[in-house]
């Protein structure tokens, strides 16, 4: 966990490229909203499948989330490799890439999920297409930006002795690809993926079941059974569709990530004995008899796809070695660029215009609000921390205990914490609690994990030796906590407080309004601003709250997240 | 005479394998160290030597047997002792004043500025004036050697325990700190009335202590108590020196063998293999044929730069292969050892085949076991498990390890790391 983390937290001074690429993303964030908004009645769909409680129907509603799943898990990894790979190989348009996925990194997707249902619907009219590329849109944008970075660090860190070979050889960009690039990420890759995926849940679970406009759109799946459940308030069904998430996600975890984590630590590069990873579904698949034959006929396949592409490339680089066509794919590069910068320059325009629709005090009114959901943020961050050290370190020291408690850790991660929500509302209503306070462990409770985990992977991390000497030097247990354990684990501690506090920014805007049939209690904050605004379609106040969270987080990771992540690195690394 | 500062009683440690097994790591040692000693412990890697050391610091509870340090025996850490160990154990995020202060956290007869004082004063001894402030991570190793021993010694130990405190530092750091602390030590200008140093260096404990304690493998007994009574400073080239070591330097290498084959013969235990590669091995050999005639153990070690450390486990795999053959710290090639470096790359494998087949008992079962199987395949997790519970989990995998690379290299058996799996290869054509 921590050691991707460090490959994806470079620390580059802000600059202007950055104020550029803030005012590109705004630009962006327009233009998709504009594709919206252009369509100001959509049709929506006519034959809106109703959602039946029936217990039976949860197979398919389960399986009809996976397959949302895997198609976003697919339509990222595509984003990962184009994305990063010109990224990586593109020094010039790197230096807008990079700051630009770093910001798509903290802007909150789940503000913008009603502007691209309605932009999709108007894509398909008519038909269920459009709300089901929107989730699995709400998805992807939950898991590639990660993978991107991961993929796009271990590309840009392959050793200049590797990448000489692969030229002295004579390798094919695919070749390159498939022998060089994709097992160097590999490890790194595979670990995010399964992170993004277990994040992906929560976004799956808020993207189903969603209004645009006054509609209720359900796509059939488990997030909406849980929301029909909620409507109908149906308990039963609630603990039901619980149960089906977790047997989903444990399910997913043994057969698919276990398995590819597993596998992947074949691509090690170090030869490193210990931390070794297990999988029994593996160990399987690798000792019966139908997968090696399988694996053969596989082979063959690819051998002839493969020197079928190396007449492709052939070709290519013929290609490319003609001046006047070098010249052409010059020009149209060129043309492009300017293109999309025109588009973006027309539409930040646009976008500002419309925002300067806002009155001065509504304006005023959605940075104030950002103050409280920060707010909001620290104080569930604090409560976070407070229970996570004293439990994580007391597991992380007692390594059997870790062995048994971290796959634990990573379900409890991986489940959609807004699955949840209804019970605590129901809470709050019978309780008289104030949301005000409320949305606090609303907004911390599917990311307070993440801090959890990496405490315990900190404290797996002390060395023995520094034990020892602890007992050696007879410090107490007050002053083993100040001088060994806070400061062994203050590095990992800053990395889970830096993805638990992004996550609970995200979580904000389905936190600080919920609802219970047809109660509804709402915060003052920005999230509870963007959904509102996005359940009325106001456009300037959706464009206007997205962009001053997305600047709030930024502006945090910086000034804040950052500073501490330098500190803890360059005075509390034990390695 | 002086009082024992420290007896130990009896002392066993076991530990508990899977399977109702357990392994001796140390048995029924008896040991009394008393004021103004500096005492060695050698023995081969994995004897326990750190163990045992851990056990007189009260970091470790023996399974059997008492401690007795000025006559009284506790449980837990002993005050009155510190530690200097192999990998510094700095506190990264403390400076070095701050790391040597920690020694005197206890120390409530001094306040603070005092504590600092003295701190520096320590700081200034062992030869860090100037470095206060500095970090762990801008020392070099020997500099931060330095400091695990100031911060040691500011606690005015009555007994200092050191755990390889040199292994991890450069011959010529090591070499000048040695001196240094032998400096302090004998010039008395430490408070410190005995030292216990375990080391796998020879020549290192010849030169310093002034008596070395030498430790089997398997479990570890007390197998050689060898006062060094040299007058500092002491000439490495001196033949006296040179007999001291190489009498240590014998015993190790006899005692190491002899107990292997002990035990294949007299129990049904799989004995255990040393982990030496099969490369290693007949590079070995090879210069052992260029040698060419019976040669001293522990001037080829100097000669290959080998410590103890490194150089045991070849000569025990080559002596188990009956291809040297040892004696009185001499070693010598055997008839089938010149065959075997005179054979080409082919013919050597088939020697080592058959005397592997024949004198190493664990590859010849793992051999017929995969031999009784129809499709000549076995998971390693098989063989793991079995080698666990005779050697533990650790020293199962090493076995393992050591098991494959000589039936790989003996053309035995072959091995598919990713599917974790032996199998005997098909002969073709």
């Amino acid at each position: 966990m921590r050691r991707e983390f460090i490959q994806t937290q470079q620390t580059r001074k802000f600059g202007w490229v950055d104020i550029l690429v803030i005012v590109l993303s705004f630009g962006l964030l327009y233009f998709i909203l504009s594709l919206g908004s252009g369509m100001k009645a959509p049709v929506v769909p006519e034959q809106i499948s109703e959602i039946s409680l029936d217990p039976l129907l949860l197979p398919y509603y389960a399986g009809r989330s996976l397959i949302r799943m895997f198609l976003a898990y697919g339509l990222s990894l595509v984003f990962t490799f184009v994305y990063g790979h010109i990224a990586a190989y593109n020094k010039s348009a790197s230096i807008v890439m990079v700051p630009l996925l770093d910001i798509l990194q903290s802007i909150p997707v789940l503000g913008f999920l009603s502007v691209t249902v309605t932009g999709l619907i108007g894509l398909f009219p008519g038909s269920m297409l459009g709300p089901e590329l929107a989730s699995i849109f709400a998805i992807f944008t939950g898991q590639a930006w990660n993978m991107t970075f991961s993929f796009y660090y271990s590309v840009t860190a392959i050793p200049s002795e590797l990448r000489e070979v692969s030229a002295m050889t004579n390798m094919s960009v695919f070749s390159k690809f498939t022998k060089l690039e994709l097992p160097y990420s590999m490890i790194g890759l595979v670990w995010n993926s399964m992170m993004s995926f277990g994040g992906g849940w929560f976004f799956l679970a808020a993207s189903e079941a969603i209004t645009v406009l006054g509609k209720d759109i359900k796509l059939p799946g488990i997030g909406s059974y849980m929301a029909t459940a909620i409507d109908k308030g149906d308990i039963n069904a609630i603990y039901l569709s619980i149960v089906t998430m977790i047997i989903t996600i444990v399910v997913v975890d043994q057969l698919f990530w276990r398995p590819l984590v597993a596998w992947s630590q074949k691509f090690k590069m170090e030869q490193s004995e210990g931390d070794e990873q297990k999988s029994w579904f593996l160990d399987l698949l690798r000792k019966s008899v139908v997968i090696s034959q399988v694996q053969t006929v596989v082979r063959t396949i690819a051998l002839k796809i493969k020197s079928s592409i190396k007449g492709i490339n052939r070709n290519k680089l013929n290609l490319k070695e003609n001046t006047l066509i070098k010249f052409w794919v010059r020009l149209l590069k060129w043309g492009a660029a300017f293109g999309v910068i025109y588009v973006i320059i027309n539409h930040v325009f646009d976008g500002l215009l419309l925002v300067l629709q806002l009155s001065q005090s509504d304006l005023l009114k959605a940075i104030g609000y950002g103050g409280y959901t920060f707010l909001r943020v620290l104080a569930g961050t604090l409560i976070g921390t407070l229970w996570t050290v004293p439990v994580g370190v007391s597991i992380g020291l007692n390594p059997k205990l870790a062995r048994f408690a971290q796959p634990l850790i990573q379900i409890a991660a991986s489940f959609p914490a807004n699955m949840v929500f209804p019970f605590i509302t129901l809470f709050y209503l019978n309780y008289h609690i104030s949301i005000e306070i409320g949305a606090v462990p609303l907004m911390i409770l599917g990311t307070q994990w993440y801090i959890l985990f990496n405490v315990i992977a900190g404290a797996l991390a002390i060395p023995n030796d520094l034990k020892e000497a602890s007992t050696v030097l007879g410090l107490n247990c007050y002053e083993r906590w100040k001088k060994l354990i806070l400061p062994a684990i203050f590095p990992y501690l800053v990395t889970g407080w830096i993805t638990a506090s992004g996550g609970a920014w995200n979580a904000s805007i389905v936190s600080e309004i919920v609802s219970w049939q047809n109660h509804d209690l709402i915060a003052t904050g920005l999230g509870a601003y963007i959904a509102s605004a996005t359940y009325e379609g106001n456009w300037p106040k959706i464009i206007w709250g997205i962009t001053v969270m997305a600047l709030i987080v930024v502006f945090t990771n910086r000034l804040i997240w950052r500073k501490l992540y330098k500190l803890a690195n360059e005075k509390f690394n034990i390695a | 005479m002086a009082e024992a500062l420290i007896k130990l009683d009896h002392i066993f440690k076991t530990y508990d394998l899977p399977g109702n097994n357990n392994s001796t790591v140390l048995s029924d040692i008896n040991l009394e160290i008393q004021e103004g000693e500096f005492v060695a412990i050698l023995g081969p890697s994995g004897s326990g030597k750190s163990t045992l050391l851990r056990i007189i610091a009260g970091l470790v509870e023996p399974s059997q047997g008492k401690v007795y340090y000025k006559n009284e025996s506790g449980e837990g850490f002993r005050t009155g002792m510190s530690m200097v160990f192999q990998s510094f154990a700095l506190f990264p995020w403390l400076t070095v004043l701050e790391n040597v202060k920690l020694g005197l956290k206890n120390n409530h007869s001094l306040d603070e500025k005092q504590k600092e004082e003295k701190a520096i004063e320590i700081i200034d001894m062992i030869g860090l004036d100037g470095f206060e402030r500095a970090y762990p991570k801008e020392l070099s190793g020997g500099m931060k050697q330095r400091v695990g021993l100031g911060r040691a010694l500011v606690m005015e130990p009555d007994l200092l325990l050191m755990d390889e405190p040199f292994s991890a530092l450069d011959v010529l750091t090591a070499e000048n700190l040695k001196r240094d602390l032998l400096e302090l030590w004998m010039e008395k200008r430490i408070p410190t009335k005995s030292i216990i140093m375990v080391t796998h260096g020879i020549e290192e404990a010849v030169y310093m202590a002034n008596r070395a304690v030498v430790l089997s493998r398997d479990p570890a007994r007390v197998v050689a108590n060898i006062p060094i009574n040299l007058p500092h400073w002491r000439d490495k080239q001196d033949r006296m020196f040179t007999a001291l070591v190489d009498k240590i330097y014998s015993i190790l290498t006899t005692k190491e063998v002899g107990a292997a084959t002990y035990k294949e013969d007299k129990t049904k235990k799989l004995a255990q293999l040393p982990n030496a590669r099969s490369g290693a091995l007949t590079g070995f050999i090879e210069l052992l044929e260029d040698i060419g005639q019976k040669t001293d153990l522990y001037k080829l070690g100097d000669q290959l730069n080998l410590d103890l450390e490194d150089l045991l486990p070849i000569v025990e795999a080559a002596s188990m292969l009956q291809l040297v053959m040892i004696k009185e710290g001499d070693i010598e090639l055997t008839p089938i050892g010149k065959a075997f470096a005179e054979a080409t790359v082919l013919e050597r494998k088939e020697i080592f085949r058959e005397q592997a087949l024949q004198r190493v008992g664990s590859l010849n079962t793992v051999f017929s076991a995969l031999n009784s199987k129809s499709n000549g395949k076995m998971p390693e997790e098989f063989f793991l498990n079995i080698l666990t519970r005779h050697f533990g989990e650790e020293e199962a995998q090493n076995q393992l390890n050591t098991i494959i690379d000589w039936g790989r290299y003996a053309e035995l058996f072959a091995y598919d790391e990713h599917v974790g799996q032996l199998f005997l290869e098909k002969e073709e054509d």
